[in-house]
């Protein structure tokens, strides 16, 4: 009885050992960028690094925020993440309610074209995308990047409220209807409150996603002062040879931060908007 | 007596009428509020999908290059960008890199993933904390942020994954270049898509697995049956659905991968030798403005990610529509 029992704390040492192992490697490129950040030029570019900034340095954080644009192309990306969440989520919301609670004949044409657009390849899109937006002069606009934004955040945000929705029992709501409410106070008294939760994550995730967004950016928006921060972080190294690598790093950091914090406010409810299903059965 | 029966008997079919009436606006209404619901999301879709949808088609048979695009005007060539495509060996072999580098990379995400959901499971509660934080952490990590740490971690002269390798007495990669060949090029853009691939797949494997019924398997371990049977036999059954939805996700989202190659192997390096497919598309048709050309072969691409995405939307829309 007793060597099971050690053999087992044996065993469970092991998987935790192993369990630390799998934290430190995929942990180990995260902590890297915030090291580097941190480190003085000749700590970084020494033959043998230093694995702790032992000397640490904001200098990195100064240059990176002086770099010309980046200032410009972090409030770009501001406005085209507030106005594109901002309006998604309304129109979403609505969409989510109709799928939700209603039963329509076309119901299931819309449930396909919510989900099958989140399986198009962005890069399959671009090429219409560019020469329809630059018939209307919406290249290298704000405007144009917002509206296409739109159509990748929507049925996201369709998918995902619609999830919380179902979450909410229907009988709060038949019963404030029998009690003699109408439907606008039934939304408002009991649907708004009660999706708040639900609304805040999605709007989250939406803002996430928008402003990780890359190749839409890039194709879109030529001028450098019309950027987002995204496409800012990906010229950064431009063509000089002697990379600043502080300064990268400093940069990354700070590009992740809002990301980081956010995600990990939301990532508990959000995780399984897309195998929601598939979780609850 | 009569007088009176015949006047409720009026009243009644007035009264009913009026019901029937209003029950029938009631009716109507509440009949047209799904529909209101959804128009201003199908309205922008429509806008600004469904229009530039129409358009790549149109485009896939012109001649549309700088030229078309400031006139604004193409000329109808038929069937010629498609034909000139599909005899382009550069399609071809992008089309079958594309296919291994997917199944490369969707069989890592898969198999590593359920690897650390099952560890996630048997660790002690600090660790398991610990290592779903770092997974979430790693999780919300912005892409073009990884590529950028995986270029300096990378780099020949200072990057540290040279010293480990060498430190740890794998080789000499003193000055080593991963960027020399397509092969290693490919490789680290794995890594990199892995990485950022694992937690998603991991923590969504571990929510599934508190579904496995405890008392089954513990009644199996009493009974002596083997960790692999117990997993083949009680754990298996009851993940599969998560299984085939993760794999047909990544399937879909490792074939379409533009941002993590693009950017990793950096636009200078990029050659015909190493596209893949978003990347070739984004070459022939946009930066060298053939624009009619890359319609056609974004149609192809479509064409195949719609293949692949048939069991996911099936599956799902089952779901959406099951309620």
């Amino acid at each position: 009885m007793n060597r099971r029992r050690r053999n087992r704390r044996m065993r469970q040492l092991g998987w935790n050992v192993l369990g630390l192992a799998v934290f430190v490697v995929m942990v180990f490129p995260v902590y890297w960028m915030i090291a580097t950040a941190f480190k003085t030029n000749d700590d970084i570019v020494s033959l043998t690094p230093s694995w702790i900034p032992l000397n640490p340095t904001l200098q990195h954080f100064r240059d990176a925020i002086n770099k010309p644009f980046f200032w410009r192309d972090v409030v770009n990306s501001l406005i085209v993440v507030s106005v594109t969440v901002g309006i998604s989520i309304v129109i979403a919301f609505m969409a989510a309610i109709a799928l939700a609670r209603y039963r329509f004949s076309l119901r299931e044409v819309f449930v396909v074209l919510v989900i099958g657009i989140q399986m198009l390849p962005q890069a399959g899109l671009i090429i219409p995308l560019y020469v329809v937006l630059a018939r209307y002069h919406q290249v290298n606009a704000l405007s144009g990047l917002i509206i296409t934004y739109m159509t990748f955040v929507l049925p996201f945000c369709v998918w995902t409220l619609r999830g919380f929705l179902i979450g909410i029992p229907k009988d709060l709501e038949e019963a404030a209807m029998v009690d003699g409410s109408t439907r606008l106070g039934v939304f408002m008294k009991i649907l708004l409150p009660l999706m708040g939760p639900g609304l805040v994550a999605t709007s989250v995730f939406a803002f996430i996603t928008t402003w990780n967004e890359y190749i839409f950016a890039r194709v879109l928006l030529n001028d450098q002062a019309k950027q987002t921060v995204t496409v800012w972080l990906s010229y950064f190294l431009g063509t000089s040879r002697n990379t600043d690598w502080g300064a990268l790093m400093a940069a990354s950091t700070l590009t992740a931060i809002p990301v980081v914090l956010f995600f990990i406010a939301v990532q508990r409810r959000i995780a399984f908007g897309l195998t929601a299903g598939a979780v609850r059965g | 007596m009569r007088g009176t029966s015949t006047t409720a008997a009026a009243a009644e079919t007035t009264l009913h009428r009026s019901r029937r009436q209003r029950r029938f606006w009631n009716r109507s209404g509440r009949l047209a509020v799904p529909y209101l619901l959804v128009v201003p999301v199908v309205v922008v879709i429509g806008l600004v999908l469904g229009y530039p949808l129409y358009w790549l088609a149109r485009l896939s048979t012109q001649k549309y290059g700088l030229f078309e695009l400031i006139q604004h005007h193409g000329t109808s060539v038929g069937f010629a960008n498609y034909s000139s495509v599909l005899h382009d060996q550069i399609f071809w072999h992008t089309l079958l890199r594309t296919v291994i580098f997917t199944v490369a990379n969707v069989a890592l995400t898969m198999v590593l993933g359920l690897l650390i959901a099952l560890l996630l499971v048997r660790v002690s509660t600090v660790v398991r904390l610990l290592l779903s934080s770092g997974l979430v952490l790693v999780w919300s990590m912005p892409v073009v942020v990884a590529v950028q740490i995986f270029y300096w971690m990378t780099n020949f002269q200072n990057g540290v994954v040279n010293y480990v390798l060498t430190e740890l007495h794998i080789g000499n990669f003193d000055q080593h270049d991963w960027y020399a060949t397509t092969f290693s090029q490919l490789s680290l853009v794995t890594v990199l898509i892995v990485w950022g691939a694992i937690p998603f797949v991991a923590i969504t494997l571990f929510a599934g697995l508190a579904q496995v019924p405890h008392d089954l398997v513990e009644a199996a371990e009493v009974d002596g049956a083997r960790p692999w049977a117990i997993f083949r036999d009680i754990t298996l059954p009851v993940i599969r659905p998560i299984l085939l939805i993760l794999t047909s996700l990544s399937i879909i989202w490792d074939f379409g991968v533009f941002t993590q190659p693009y950017l990793l192997i950096g636009q200078a390096k990029i050659t015909p030798g190493n596209y893949l497919m978003s990347i070739y598309l984004f070459e022939e048709g946009y930066f060298k403005t053939d624009f009619g050309r890359g319609a056609a072969i974004s149609i192809l691409m479509l064409l195949i990610v719609a293949v692949l995405s048939v069991v996911y939307v099936r599956r799902m829309v089952r779901i959406g529509t099951a309620q």
